[in-house]
């Protein structure tokens, strides 16, 4: 049996394992990737001590001060499910089960799918959830974005100089966002703004060549060859039934990393805690790895 | 003999970098192919992989999509 297992190994999951083995204690860290969504970041310019790193160098900093101390790490392994039968939790992924007497969560976020006919059959066949990396493949194409905040407005305007013409369509009546990019999106001659709008399937044959959409309850197809998802995150937490969790299914941490099930912590983006930045989950890991120690030093198990 | 290895990808994509870091740590030599300045070498990637998302890595024929760490090691012996 582990003192601790800790799912996930972004931002927060790494800091945690480097402060609990610090603390010898005996870990386990298990998880799908390393890096998290800080390996999919772009530019970082408000990391403390890097005026600048792009986002898979950070990562890769990350893991190598991980890999210093010879943590035990599963990788490309999923959690199912999180079990606490009186001082021992049980961890069951799809390669196996593990035990340990404490538990962090830094699970993080992914990005949410739009949940129509067609998105699963066309992803990397004209769908992409990665403008940063893709967008330079849809030189000269016309192509839709989906969605009306920050990350909608930054794809929009990565494809601004690359397409032949932009749909951003948006579900709510406005596009949000900052106020300086949602200017230069709506004032480009390439762009057309639909708001009310609804994407109700992803149409094409090979690739991508249309999207069907709804506005006014009147049913349109656009043709495009390019459709980039930016709808927002949500969090990885669905493995975990018992713990509480709030309206947009974040779980619930108070300021000691605690949730309301003794021996189970949480960290990062996966958490309810405000604001999500690299800084905010690599500090939090750390808190939750102490409070971990604390937890077992206080119980002496 | 040394495989022939090439890497489709765009100057901004994340796992691009990671996937040519780990293949220079592993000192293997690869041609790294931008598909964003190259139209050309970009409808030969998607030609060859039957999709548009980047990285693609070409070794010896194989092809393969995504930093699918498990896969490049396979293919490469390492």
């Amino acid at each position: 049996m582990h003192d601790l297992i800790i799912i996930g190994a972004g931002p927060a999951g790494i800091t945690a394992s480097v402060y609990a083995v610090r603390k010898g204690m005996n870990i386990l860290v298990i998880t799908k990737d390393i890096g998290g969504q800080a390996a999919w970041s772009g530019d970082i310019e408000n990391y403390t001590g890097y005026q600048f790193i792009t986002g898979p160098e950070l990562a890769g900093k990350f893991e190598e001060h991980m890999r210093k101390y010879n943590i035990a790490l599963n990788e490309n392994e999923a959690v199912k499910e999180i079990k606490k039968s009186d001082n021992t939790i049980s961890v069951t992924t799809d390669k196996g089960t593990y035990t340990a007497k404490t538990v962090i969560i830094a699970s993080g976020k992914r990005t949410k799918e739009l949940n129509v006919p067609g998105e699963k059959e066309f992803k990397n066949k004209g769908l992409t959830f990665c403008a940063t990396c893709d967008a330079p493949l849809f030189a000269g194409k016309t192509v839709a974005v989906i969605g009306g905040g920050n990350s909608a407005l930054d794809a929009a305007l990565q494809l601004i100089n690359i397409a032949k013409k932009v749909f951003v369509i948006n579900i709510t009546a406005g596009l949000g966002g900052d106020a300086v990019m949602r200017q230069k999106v709506e004032e480009s001659k390439i762009v057309a703004v639909l708001n009310n709008t609804q994407v109700t399937a992803i149409l094409g044959d090979k690739f991508v060549n249309g999207i069907k959409i709804k506005r006014e309850n009147k049913e349109e197809v656009l043709s495009v060859q390019g459709i980039f998802v930016e709808i927002g995150l949500i969090p990885n937490s669905e493995f975990v039934k018992e713990v509480e969790k709030n309206q947009y299914g974040e779980i619930k941490v108070n300021f000691r990393n605690e949730t309301n099930i003794p021996a189970i912590f949480a960290a990062g983006d996966v958490t309810d805690v405000p604001e999500k930045q690299i800084i905010i989950a690599a500090g939090e890991g750390s808190k939750a790895a102490l409070s971990a120690f604390r937890y077992l030093a206080q119980r002496r198990i | 003999m040394d495989k022939q290895v090439k890497v489709y990808s765009t100057p901004t994509c994340p796992w691009c970098m990671r996937t040519k870091q780990f293949l220079r740590e592993n000192n293997i030599n690869f041609q790294d192919i931008d598909v964003s300045s190259n139209q050309a070498a970009a409808e030969e990637m998607v030609q060859k992989s039957g999709q548009m998302g980047v990285p693609v890595l070409d070794i010896d024929g194989q092809i393969i999509v995504g930093f699918d760490k498990e896969k490049i090691k396979q293919s490469l012996g390492i």
